[in-house]
């Protein structure tokens, strides 16, 4: 193993079996727990089987409105009564829906964690959708959906989808449309609440000043008695066909003054054997220093882009492996020339020893910085958990990223970073 | 707080401001170098001039080119970054432990040293000029410049920190290159780390690398106070969207008022809590504070509603900005609004909501206090309107506030002659279909 110039630190310091506690309740539950009596406050975060996947097409939006109006009142208490518990102990609590999973996070000071701990059961298992709130909370998911439809950046992102992920089911928007979210009835959401949350592969991560023992007392407490029959099994969600030849698009947004581009390709999933690989291969193409390769290109020596950069977003799928840059309207169609040379040189020559050993003492160096706070290893707790990385992943972390070499890079890159099969999306006047 | 204390401050013969603070629980320093300037130094035609000479300064000297300079750092798996304000600007580096000493050096280094190569400034001309259009994409951008532009007619806070386009075409190099000059010097700046160091040590290698370094002539500023407004402003603006925008300002004191704190309290009551936390922390909702519970849940007149009450040197303002709800109108968001700060100015909050504004900030701060980053953060960022005891004693003074010194304070500042209300109109509503 390689002991350049990457920082040095103790990896006994990073969350590890040494310290996380790893328990799984009767009903299904999986709470994860690292305590750090070094903060004064406790994060929580988690996740059910309750994301947008499971929406209807002509219901799309349906997970995400039923996990924003989960807080407006329960069997026990009110609208009002949630964010006074929660806000007059200087808590918070949110729960927000992705595609396969809706998650909740929370943080408050240690000593309110059962309270905060009650309030996240209580939003959880008995909701009471109350009309009135309803009808607020879609007023302001469309009033969402119609600034969505002002912003260059989220509109070039839903046109890529369309392009990239046409047929499948990363293809729809978490948040729908305005026709489907018109569409959805109290009782939609009191069904979906009903089918789809409970205890089946749910987890739970717990971080902060709280004893293991203490924190899976109180899990048992506020969770052990959930059960639900009705959960459907747990969406596998199939993999996506490369592009046969380049996509475009462009959506016109008139009066704005910057335009923005957003393109790619399908990513390969977390568990690939091509992810570290790709996810090296991208911080060297578009992220590392200034932006990486793209960065140079396009922001410093052209000066075209306050942003150009690339980003890889694996998880239980296939996600988006995708350059964005938002520049002068009048520049795109040299930004995409710029962008598309940096991918071709990308995937025709190996990277260089040098780039390759930059990016792995970056993301070893980097450990530390992303766990400081309860929330980032909340985070990470999940983050392993949902990929199955095992405890040890942080300890693993650095052999995991040594190994890789500029031929693994290469060989990951041609196989998803074609530049003759690219979804381009601009959006912009 | 004991969480703030205790720090090593120290001043060198040259000026420079230190401030230091061990930290010990994560293998990481934070340093920060604070310059007092921001766009309060700027007059027409060089607005933005502070901003663009931070980007430049990421540009590299003889010694860091640019390129290895950004590379060093980010090896190191460490983050650095920059930011121009109304008042300062800063640059920081948080690090692993052992990899601090390239962030200090470089430090030092570019406080005399940056090249400002013709090239790079042209480059760098577009890159500037890019960020504000990107910001202009933003209805709420468009609006909050007019506000702010019609709220300050003589003060240099009428313009936005990233300037006017006019001047982001027009500045020269030896234009940026001058300000540099004349305020990245010892003497007008201030540094703070925070993180797993020896303090003594720490000094002395900033001593090292800083002593040398001359004072220069204290920089010149711009001393322009605004007149007080006399009656209420009402502006508009139009352009694309699909939502009316509402933002409504009142001018405030500065930071180091006696009357700031009861306008944070105030702020808190009224539209939710708001900390100090520039890195982490996240935040506390405002769905229980008075004006969310009248405007979003009772009328249903707005969809969301902000409140924001910068710390500044000079008289700012306290914004509020909501999103005025489809059904509902601009007249009636503002009739709601009115009522609810005349309930403020009619009777005072009880004591509770005062406590309870406390108990926010002090959980804020427990949130906050987790990032190293965060933490040398504060050390610096109230030296740059006050000085740090503003940071240590906040929950104190705000502790002390009374109910009846947010009621004076709402009589005092709330008051439609001390306002400006503008409204954001969609002109193309419905032209944008997806």
């Amino acid at each position: 193993m390689k002991t350049q110039n990457h920082a040095s630190f103790n990896p006994e310091s990073l969350p590890g079996p040494h310290d996380i506690t790893r328990t799984q309740l009767d009903n299904g539950i999986t709470l994860l727990v690292r305590p750090n009596f070094n903060t004064l406050s406790v994060s929580i975060a988690g996740y059910l089987q309750a994301g947008s996947l499971y929406d209807p097409l002509e219901k799309l939006g349906l997970a995400d409105f039923t996990a924003s109006t989960l807080m407006r009142g329960t069997k026990k208490q009110d609208f009002q009564q949630i964010y006074e518990n929660l806000e007059s102990m200087g808590a918070s609590l949110g729960v927000s829906c992705g595609a396969h999973t809706a998650g909740f996070g929370g943080k408050s000071l240690a000593d309110d964690l059962p309270a905060l701990l009650e309030i996240l059961a209580d939003v959880l298992k008995e909701p009471v959708f109350p009309p009135s709130h309803i009808e607020r909370v879609r007023s302001q998911l469309l009033t969402g959906l119609n600034l969505r439809t002002q912003d260059t950046n989220e509109m070039a992102g839903m046109g890529f989808d369309k392009i990239a992920y046409a047929g499948h089911p990363y293809g729809n928007p978490s948040d729908g449309f305005i026709e489907t979210v018109t569409a959805i009835k109290t009782e939609d959401l009191v069904n979906f609440h009903q089918v789809h949350y409970g205890p089946k592969e749910m987890v739970i991560a717990v971080a902060g000043a709280v004893k293991p023992d203490q924190a899976l007392q109180l899990a048992k407490d506020k969770f052990g008695d959930w059960a639900n029959s009705e959960q459907p099994e747990v969406f596998l969600v199939p993999g996506a066909d490369p592009l046969e030849k380049t996509v475009r698009s462009h959506h016109v947004i008139e009066e704005k003054s910057q335009a923005d581009i957003i393109l790619g390709v399908v990513g390969p999933p977390r568990k690939a054997e091509e992810f570290y690989p790709a996810l090296m291969g991208n911080s060297i193409l578009g992220q590392f220093g200034m932006m990486g390769r793209i960065g140079e290109s396009v922001r410093n020596k052209a000066g075209l882009a306050y942003y150009a950069y690339s980003s890889l977003s694996s998880g239980i799928g296939p996600g988006p492996w995708i350059v964005s840059a938002g520049v002068d309207p009048q520049n795109i169609e040299q930004a995409l020339q710029l962008i598309t040379e940096e991918i071709k040189k990308f995937v025709a020559d190996p990277v260089t020893p040098e780039e390759l050993q930059d990016v792995q003492s970056s993301y070893i160096g980097k450990l530390p910085l992303s766990l400081e706070s309860n929330t980032g290893v909340a985070g990470a707790l999940l983050i392993i958990e949902r990929n199955q990385l095992g405890l040890d992943y942080f300890q693993q972390y650095e052999e995991f990223i040594s190994g890789i070499t500029p031929e693994s890079i290469l060989e990951a890159s041609r196989k998803y970073l074609d530049p003759g099969k690219l979804a381009i999306s601009t959006a912009g006047p | 707080m004991n969480m703030l204390k205790p720090i090593k401050t120290i001043t060198l013969a040259n000026g420079l401001q230190i401030k230091l603070k061990e930290i010990h629980t994560a293998p990481l320093i934070s340093s920060w170098i604070w310059y007092r300037v921001g766009s309060r130094d700027e007059i027409p035609g060089r607005t933005g001039i502070s901003h663009w000479v931070e980007h430049l300064q990421f540009k590299g000297t003889a010694r860091f080119p640019a390129d290895e300079l950004e590379k060093a750092i980010s090896r190191t798996g460490g983050v650095w970054n920059a930011f121009t304000y109304l008042d300062w600007t800063t640059f920081f580096e948080t690090m692993p432990a052992d990899k601090i000493d390239l962030a200090m050096e470089l430090e030092a280094d570019r406080m005399i040293n940056s090249t400002y190569d013709p090239e790079e400034v042209e480059s760098e001309r577009t890159v500037v000029i890019s960020e504000r259009q990107g910001r202009e994409n933003s209805p709420g951008f468009r609006l909050g410049e007019a506000v702010k532009s019609a709220a300050f007619r003589v003060h240099s806070y009428h313009h936005e920190i990233i300037g006017d386009l006019a001047d982001l075409k027009s500045i020269q190099r030896d234009d940026l290159f001058q300000h540099y000059q004349t305020y990245y010097s010892p003497n007008n700046a201030v540094i703070t780390m925070a993180g797993d160091f020896d303090k003594d040590d720490m000094l002395k290698r900033i001593k090292d690398l800083y002593e040398h370094i001359p004072a220069n002539d204290e920089p010149p500023r711009v001393n322009r106070p605004e007149p007080p407004q006399r009656g209420e402003h009402r502006l508009k603006v139009e352009g694309p969207g699909e939502t009316i925008l509402g933002d409504v300002v009142y001018h405030t004191p500065p930071a180091s008022d006696p009357d700031f704190f009861p306008l944070l309290i105030l702020d808190s009551i009224l539209s939710g809590p708001q900390g100090l936390n520039m890195f982490g922390g996240g935040g506390i909702s405002n769905k229980t504070s008075r004006l969310y519970l009248k405007m979003v849940e009772k009328e249903e007149v707005v969809v969301n509603i902000h409140g924001g009450l910068p710390a500044t040197i000079d008289p700012f303002l306290y914004s509020l900005n909501f999103i005025v709800h489809p059904s509902s109108t601009p007249d009636a968001a503002i009739k709601v609004l009115d009522e609810e700060i005349q309930r403020l100015q009619d009777t005072p909050p009880r004591q509770e909501e005062i406590l309870r504004a406390a108990k926010q900030t002090r959980a804020l701060f427990a949130y906050g206090g987790e990032s190293i980053t965060n933490q040398a953060f504060w050390l610096g960022f109230s030296e740059m309107f006050a000085s740090y005891e503003w940071v240590t004693d906040y929950l104190e003074n705000l502790e002390a506030v009374t109910p009846e010194d947010v009621q004076r304070a709402a009589q005092t500042y709330l008051i439609p002659q001390n306002r400006l209300v503008g409204f954001y109109y969609p002109q193309n509503k419905g032209n944008n279909k997806q």
